[in-house]
């Protein structure tokens, strides 16, 4: 039982890191970023890259990987997203399809779709540790853990307390309004981008280094949507409850049902939910009229 | 159609006439004449590909319908060829392999769940709705993904060939003219659509609905008709495409195929008849036309490059037209063709209308 519920923390913290993304994206320009799960590739992949270039370096190569995935974020902006602006959304929303296929073909391209393990350059190891309770996960689970905890906690105070946080949440309620009081827009838009791509980035490095690297792993960003609509597209807040009830059920069924009814229960609890509450748990009921 | 020459219509007949002057009958009439033909000049090679492309067109007809013309998004189309492709697998797997009985049963799955994604329709819009489309897809494919783990070997369903009595489907040929023929009918049957009574209701509600219902349109009725339509047509070309392939997988019904078909629509033209049938064409042959491009420039050229080369090409291609040309490639035909009616001249003459 205490297993189960680790289990659950451990995938709700991934689905919390990658909703995230979808939801700072949303927010800030309503648009639903369906790339999301070829960034975490892209993470995972930009990882296996610089260990590779600096091996046993983890103190170079972490960063460094971070930091290009939040750059990636601000050239996809600035390239694809910038474009589309007074385009209709579902346009929008097309195009970061198109980016999630240009990202993956690209990833195939340059590594090929063999499966990677980054660790093993990295000079980390992934030992097992037992959890008070007999529970047992790997150290990177908790580093999941510990990532997408310390990651909500610096955006809530983020987006609370410093001003370009606040311009952040003026731009994402009116863009025009927010542009009018000298806002720059643009930038804000670029940042938001930035830090779903480095939320996505970093839910790779730490899943690849985990689990293993391969291009196929964009499907964990489709399921992590169900995330972001279950707590509401707009509510950074309801990522965290949404990601423990989205894990819950699919740990569950895993454990009474099958690894076929496990891999469709995000898309259940989406179905569930767009059926009593659309907007969901802690969203905006407007946002429903606004798209 | 507003054309810069002095085309006039003096007869009721001749507004309701589909193809209306001498031009556009002789190009049809030279267009069937063609393909007619085609099986007696090109390899089976090039058969196989107008079959695929007219199964394509088919689908991609079906979704433009929902669409293009209702303004109802859908990510699940891949999730409705599953269902008809599946409900025909599954009354093979019970010895009822007569299309005479698969082909009603996939219209009325097909009609089922059309009207099931239909119902949240009332009631999401946009985003919303096409994300219900997309959890509809993945549902869809765990139940045909559980039926195939249940029949056991895992791999799929293999599908005999439609027979009516001694009547048999197979061939190349055979299932060109049959694809054809099919893809014709919705053709005729999507344009008569698009100037009939539900036609006009859809596009009414596309471009918004409070207006539409404010003229009378009962928009509940007519947004669940343009699914149950879609889905529907769409179920029979799952089941095409089971008989035609003779097998069926889960596999073969991802979430890019549903984007294959979104592609379809947006790089024809959405709303056009003729787009989804040129986007379809397009779709198909782009992989086999990049796969000849590459073996003409380097032959010894690796698979694993191939394959990123042609979902790339795929994904450029759409975010081209998306950011480009939103209009499509009817888009542009229109453009050409108004360059050349209207030459020397640049625009159209400007009419009180």
């Amino acid at each position: 039982m205490l297993q189960a519920l680790a289990t659950t923390l451990v995938v709700a913290s991934l689905y919390a890191l990658l909703g995230a993304g979808y939801v700072l994206v949303y927010r800030s320009s309503r648009v639903l970023n369906l790339a999301q799960g070829d960034l975490l590739t892209l993470g995972g992949y930009f990882l296996f890259a610089l260990a590779a270039a600096f091996p046993g370096a983890p103190a170079v190569s972490l960063p460094l990987a971070a930091l290009a995935s939040a750059l990636t974020g601000v050239v996809v902006y600035l390239v694809l997203m910038r474009p589309m602006a007074g385009h209709p959304v579902f346009a929008a929303v097309l195009v970061t399809v198109t980016l999630g296929i240009l990202l993956r073909a690209g990833i195939v391209f340059v590594f090929t779709d063999r499966t990677r393990h980054p660790l093993q350059n990295l000079g980390l190891t992934n030992p097992p540790r037992a959890l008070p309770g007999g529970a047992v996960v790997s150290t990177f689970d908790l580093v999941m853990i510990l990532t997408a905890a310390t990651l909500f906690a610096g955006l809530f105070l983020f987006l609370r307390l410093s001003p370009l946080g606040i311009q952040m949440r003026a731009a994402g309620e009116h863009a025009l309004l927010a542009s009018q009081r000298g806002i720059n827009f643009h930038g804000v838009f670029a940042l938001s981008w930035a830090l779903a791509a480095f939320a996505g980035g970093l839910a790779g490095m730490i899943y690849s280094s985990n689990v293993r690297l391969e291009p196929s792993l964009d499907v964990l960003g489709l399921r992590a949507f169900a995330v972001a609509l279950v707590g509401g597209l707009d509510s950074l807040a309801g990522v965290l409850p949404a990601a423990v009830i989205v894990a819950a059920v699919e740990v569950l069924s895993i454990r009474y049902g099958n690894p076929l009814l496990s891999d469709v229960s995000p898309f259940l609890c989406l179905l569930v939910m767009l059926l009593i509450r659309p907007w969901g748990l802690f969203g905006t009921r407007e946002e429903l009229e606004r798209v | 159609m507003a054309l810069g020459g002095g085309y006039f219509k003096t007869s009721h007949e001749a507004d309701l006439a589909v193809v209306d002057t001498r031009l556009r009958r002789t190009a049809l009439a030279v267009l069937v004449l063609a393909l007619l033909v085609l099986p007696r000049v090109a390899s089976s090679f090039v058969l196989d590909l107008a079959s695929q492309a007219a199964l394509a067109a088919i689908g991609a007809l079906a979704l433009n319908v929902l669409t293009g013309l209702a303004g109802q998004i859908s990510l699940g189309h891949a999730g409705f060829l599953a269902a008809g492709a599946f409900t025909t697998a599954a009354l093979v797997e019970r010895g009822l392999a007569s299309p005479l009985l698969t082909l009603p049963a996939t219209a009325l799955v097909g009609a089922l769940l059309g009207l099931i994604v239909g119902i949240p329709s009332l009631r999401l819009k946009g985003l919303y709705l096409a994300l219900g489309t997309l959890a509809m897809h993945h549902v869809v494919l765990y139940v045909a993904g559980e039926m195939q783990a249940r029949a056991g070997g895992n791999t799929g369903f293999t599908i005999p060939p439609p027979a009516l009595g001694s009547l048999v489907l197979r061939g190349t040929v055979g299932w060109y003219y049959a694809l054809v023929l099919a893809a014709a009918l919705v053709l005729v049957l999507v344009v008569n659509l698009q100037r009939s009574r539900a036609g006009r209701a859809w596009m009414a509600i596309r471009d918004r609905d409070v207006a539409a219902a404010s003229v009378g349109i009962h928009v509940a009725r007519y947004k669940l008709s343009a699914f149950v339509w879609s889905s529907v047509v769409t179920a029979l070309a799952g089941t095409l495409f089971a008989y035609q392939r003779g097998f069926v997988s889960v596999e073969a019904f991802g979430f890019f195929l549903a984007i294959e078909y979104i592609a379809m629509i947006i790089i024809g033209g959405l709303g056009s008849a003729l787009g989804a049938v040129l986007g379809a064409g397009l779709v198909t042959l782009l992989p086999y036309a990049i796969d000849a491009v590459v073996a003409a420039l380097s032959p010894g050229a690796a698979d694993y490059y191939i394959f990123p080369a042609k979902f790339g090409a795929f994904g450029l291609l759409m975010a081209l037209f998306l950011v480009f040309e939103p209009l499509g490639l009817v888009g542009i035909w229109r453009r050409v063709r108004n360059w050349f009616l209207l030459w020397p001249f640049r625009h159209r003459p400007l009419r009180a209308s």
